[in-house]
């Protein structure tokens, strides 16, 4: 059974449900609406079943591609799909978030409900076959049609300043992919193959390592966001619907951490030694940095958009330290602050749907009137900071034990931001939770209701569970990434 | 070679003219006849294609006519697009209140003019076929007689492409003169031998003329004009077509003539390649006309396929000619979706006039969609794989440069394909839009599907046909 095929194109299916509703329905009609949000809700979920199966059959013994899917498409490419230990995860974690992205969304999205759920299937689809693909060109393909339904999300269903936001997005990331595409075309070029398996074996000359490096990296620094390319990222954050944020922090940013650990490492390893140095100083800087321009926000978003630079900077410095120990601190980072970051923003969403404003001045005190969503808000924002027992933990310190033996005083004064997230989070929770009711306008604000509970009763758990047995993350990651390591080891010891 | 082995290989020409009058002298005497006329072209293009794909391949009329896999493909390419423009133009214009059997008529000799520059062999057919099409598209463009605009952009272009003209001839009569021949394979023999100074000079001017009518920078000032004046289904023709036969010619006229000297007119061609890009790029973010705007992006592409040509190889050939297939369905499409639309009988043509097109024609929408984003270059619409071969080639030759800057005019250039998403995505209407019309909706939205998802299994096909055509034109 071509497993990887069908969870990749389930999603699909469920866009044919909903172009068949519009055909014999109308738009607005709320019977249509309503079976649309079921519609795309049922497919998700259909798709987390399958991705659950994938990984219960997953076996983590084998370092290589599994449910490998291959045939011969024309001009020497091939349609190529497989997971690896690294690959599984993200394909998990996607499934996960997808059907909390549409529950977030029942009620909030009002106008063209069916053009918003159409666009997040569609968008599941394409991240999915982005962590599947094994073929450069059908990598690309996933890769960056993933920026027209996220343009759309942004745009129609955004804030204020959506139009600026969406252009913003688009263009910044189009021109990192360009520079991304030549690179594969020169690639596919000289070696004479497009598939991924056989590129990372495939040795490319030095020099050309040089350049095929900086344009790989041109793509995946805008994604991840390094600093100083990660402007587009909190005006994206913030005009972006509470579902489209916890995507884009839970999803899409993880393609620029994917995307290193699965090109630049394996492919281009002496390029990827010679600019450790680099990489370590944006990653220092995006934590440190970042951190504190997070600290001044007014707008709840914001901050959390800018906590997110803060923590990939963490990741960034994990995977270039070339250690399993730092690898494996990078990938469970990734996915902790899928989980983390896409469950600050539902948080944010919550109070944005009652008040209908993200400053942190205007709210206070929420304690008083929600108790349930202050112990929620605490126990994220405490993954956010990195405590003991949640996820947020262990993947900070594993990437800064990895960086440390190759740098100490990367990992030095990166531990400095695990301080300035505690300044920041704690402020923002202060401030927003805490305190006397003095907003009359929060008077009448009422608690989490049933579905927002239900969504997240999962996060919370995946959190915690996470955050005690990270062994089961590392039990699926091991054998994939020690083999990623140790070749990487040989390529620039040799 | 006899007469009769030359004469079959000018079967499609032959079809084509010989179709052509025998319907001019039925629309003559039977004025009322004129939607059979347009069937009956559609019909004789159909029989042109199929003896192009299946008619005897050589040289014949002493060099003077090739049929080879190059204008095979191309021809069939050629008379589908202009098969395509037909009923399009036609119902356009009858609701005009214009009852033209010519319509169809002259695209047939434009098709012929074409089908000839595809099969060219020496410098006198070439002027022949060039001038054939282009004085056909004169009247096309002017057909719209009581519109001031329209007679305007004819006799723009008619002006232009006369100047472009003279250019071609000038060019063709230093060749000529200094290689001591017109036919390519024996000008080719000279060059071998090292080019000489004039040949190489009538060649410049050659290639002005071709640039000239592929409207590459910097000979495009004509384009925007002539597409804003021009009825709209008429651009639809004229904006694919002619610029495939065009740069079929032009891969012609540098592979098999000038195969020899490679090094001289590769760097003419990235240059007009990369100010094409640019050009189109830059001027195009300043335009309101939607149609003016598809001219400036009709110039950053033909800025592509030039860099696929510089590559000077089979492989930058055979990019180029799948990049122009692909091309002239984004073109086509395109523009039949804007004949498509009208506000209570006014023609939409500026940016703001699409507004909340989406909720108002879906289907149009998601087609001009479609369009745009394929023409932008964006997996997995056609155009992402027209532009993915050319700059492959372009890498594979070693013009990384080139490759690289083109690339990057593709994000200049996406700003105003967006800006036209946006437009009809995200704004609200003004007021409603007029039912489109069966035939331009079935023509763009098949179109469109053919950008995605047909393209993919489309290829399988296209681009090994196209590496047929191109390794006919003898280069490595």
């Amino acid at each position: 059974m071509p497993i990887l095929s069908l969870i990749t194109y389930a999603p699909l299916l469920g866009v044919a449900g909903i172009l068949a509703l519009r055909l014999f329905g109308k738009a607005d009609d709320p019977r249509t609406v309503r079976a649309s949000k079921w519609i795309a809700l049922v497919t998700t979920l259909a798709t987390l079943a399958l991705s659950v199966l994938l990984v219960v059959q997953f076996d983590p013994h084998e370092a290589g591609f599994q449910f490998v899917e291959q045939a011969p498409w024309f001009a020497g490419l091939n349609y190529r799909m497989g997971v690896d230990g690294i690959s599984v995860l993200f394909v998990l974690l996607t499934a996960f978030l997808m059907p909390l992205c549409i529950a977030a969304s029942w009620k909030t999205i009002e106008k063209r409900v069916l053009e918003y759920m159409i666009a997040f299937l569609i968008l599941e689809t394409l991240v999915i076959g982005v962590f599947c693909a094994l073929d450069l060109i059908e990598f690309y393909i996933f890769f960056e049609f993933g920026l027209v339904p996220m343009f759309l999300i942004i745009g129609i269903w955004g804030g204020e300043r959506r139009v600026y936001a969406a252009f913003k997005f688009f263009l910044y990331t189009l021109l990192g992919s360009v520079l991304m595409l030549a690179a594969i075309l020169f690639m596919i070029g000289t070696a004479h193959t497009s598939s991924i398996p056989e590129l990372m074996v495939y040795r490319f000359d030095p020099k050309a390592q040089t350049w095929l490096w900086l344009a790989f990296f041109a793509s995946f620094a805008v994604k991840m966001p390094m600093w100083p390319v990660h402007t587009w990222l909190p005006d994206a954050h913030v005009e972006a619907p509470t579902a489209g944020s916890v995507i884009l922090a839970g999803i899409l940013l993880k393609l620029g951490g994917y995307g290193f650990m699965r090109f630049s490492l394996p492919m281009f390893p002496q390029a990827s030694h010679q600019f450790t140095p680099l990489i370590f100083a944006l990653s220092v800087i995006a934590v440190v940095y970042t951190s504190l321009v997070a600290f001044r926000q007014v707008d709840i978003k914001k901050l959390i958009a800018y906590s997110s630079v803060a923590h990939m900077g963490f990741v960034t410095m994990g995977i270039f330290s070339g250690t399993a120990v730092g690898e494996q601190g990078a990938l469970f980072q990734m996915l902790s602050h899928g989980v983390i970051s896409g469950a600050l923003f539902l948080c944010v969403g919550v109070v944005y749907d009652r008040m209908h404003t993200r400053e942190i001045a205007f709210y206070g005190g929420l304690v008083n009137r929600m108790p349930w969503y202050a112990a929620v808000f605490m126990l994220f924002t405490m993954g956010n900071v990195g405590l003991p027992g949640t996820s947020g933990f262990v993947g900070e310190i594993l990437t800064m034990t990895g960086a440390y033996g190759v740098s100490t005083w990367t990992a030095i004064i990166a531990a400095t931001g695990v301080i300035l997230s505690a300044v920041y989070a704690l402020t923002l929770y202060r401030r927003v939770i805490f305190g006397t009711i003095t907003n009359s306008k929060l008077m009448g604000i009422d608690d989490l209701e049933l579905r927002e509970v239900a969504i997240f009763a999962p996060l919370i758990a995946a959190t915690l569970v996470l955050g005690v047995q990270p062994g089961t993350v590392f039990n699926l990651t091991q054998a994939s990434v020690d083999h990623l390591v140790s070749a990487y080891q040989a390529a620039i010891g040799g | 070679m006899t007469f009769s082995a030359d004469i079959g290989l000018a079967y499609p020409e032959l079809i084509l003219a010989v179709g052509a009058l025998v319907l001019l002298v039925v629309g003559a005497f039977a004025p009322k006849a004129a939607r059979p006329v347009g069937w009956g072209s559609v019909l004789v293009l159909a029989a042109a294609a199929l003896a192009a794909a299946t008619g005897p391949l050589g040289r014949g009329f002493a060099g003077g006519m090739i049929s080879d896999a190059a204008s095979a493909f191309t021809q069939v390419a050629i008379f589908a697009a202009s098969a395509v423009a037909i009923p399009l133009g036609q119902r356009w214009f009858e609701r005009r209140g214009v009852h033209n059997f010519e319509f169809p008529i002259l695209i047939l000799l434009a098709a012929l003019g074409m089908g000839m520059m595809a099969a060219a062999g020496d410098l006198i057919s070439l002027y022949v076929g060039v001038e054939l099409q282009s004085l056909a598209l004169y009247v096309l463009a002017a057909m719209h007689r009581d519109n001031a605009k329209a007679s305007e952009a004819g006799l723009k272009y008619f002006v232009l492409g006369a100047l472009s003209s003279g250019l071609l001839l000038y060019g063709a009569s230093l060749v000529y003169g200094f290689a001591g021949s017109t036919v390519f394979t024996e000008i080719a023999a000279t060059v071998k031998s090292g080019a000489h100074t004039g040949e190489l000079f009538g060649l410049v001017f050659l290639m002005c003329g071709l640039a000239f009518k592929v409207s590459a920078a910097p000979f495009h000032m004509w384009t925007p004009d002539v597409y804003e004046g021009a009825p709209t289904p008429v651009v639809a023709f004229f904006a694919a077509a002619p610029k495939l036969a065009a740069m079929v010619l032009f891969a012609r006229l540098l592979a098999e003539a000038f195969g020899g000297a490679v090094a001289q007119w590769q760097q003419v061609l990235v240059a007009l390649g990369l100010i094409s890009v640019a050009v189109g790029a830059f001027a195009g973010l300043a335009q309101t006309n939607l149609k003016r705007l598809w001219a400036y992006s009709s110039i950053a592409n033909v800025g592509y396929a030039i860099i696929g040509l510089a590559a000077g190889n089979a492989e930058g050939i055979q990019s180029m000619l799948t990049f122009m297939v692909l091309y002239m369905v984004d073109v086509t499409g395109f523009f039949a979706c804007l004949a498509a639309l009208s506000r209570q009988g006014k023609s939409m043509e500026t940016i703001e006039d699409m507004a909340g097109l989406f909720r108002e024609q879906p289907g149009i929408a998601l087609a001009m969609t479609a369009f745009s984003l394929s023409a932008l270059g964006l997996p997995p619409f056609s155009g992402f794989w027209a532009k993915v071969f050319v700059f492959k080639a372009a890498l594979g030759a070693g013009l990384p440069l080139p490759a690289v800057l083109g690339l990057v005019g593709s994000v200049v250039a996406a700003f105003y394909y967006l800006r036209l998403i946006k437009v009809m995505w995200f704004d609200t209407a003004v007021s409603a839009t007029d039912k489109p019309p069966l035939e331009a909706r079935v023509i763009a939205v098949s179109l469109a599907f053919f950008s995605f998802p047909v393209v993919l299994g489309a290829l399988i096909w296209i681009y090994p046909a196209a590496g047929r055509a191109a390794h006919a034109f003898g280069l490595a």
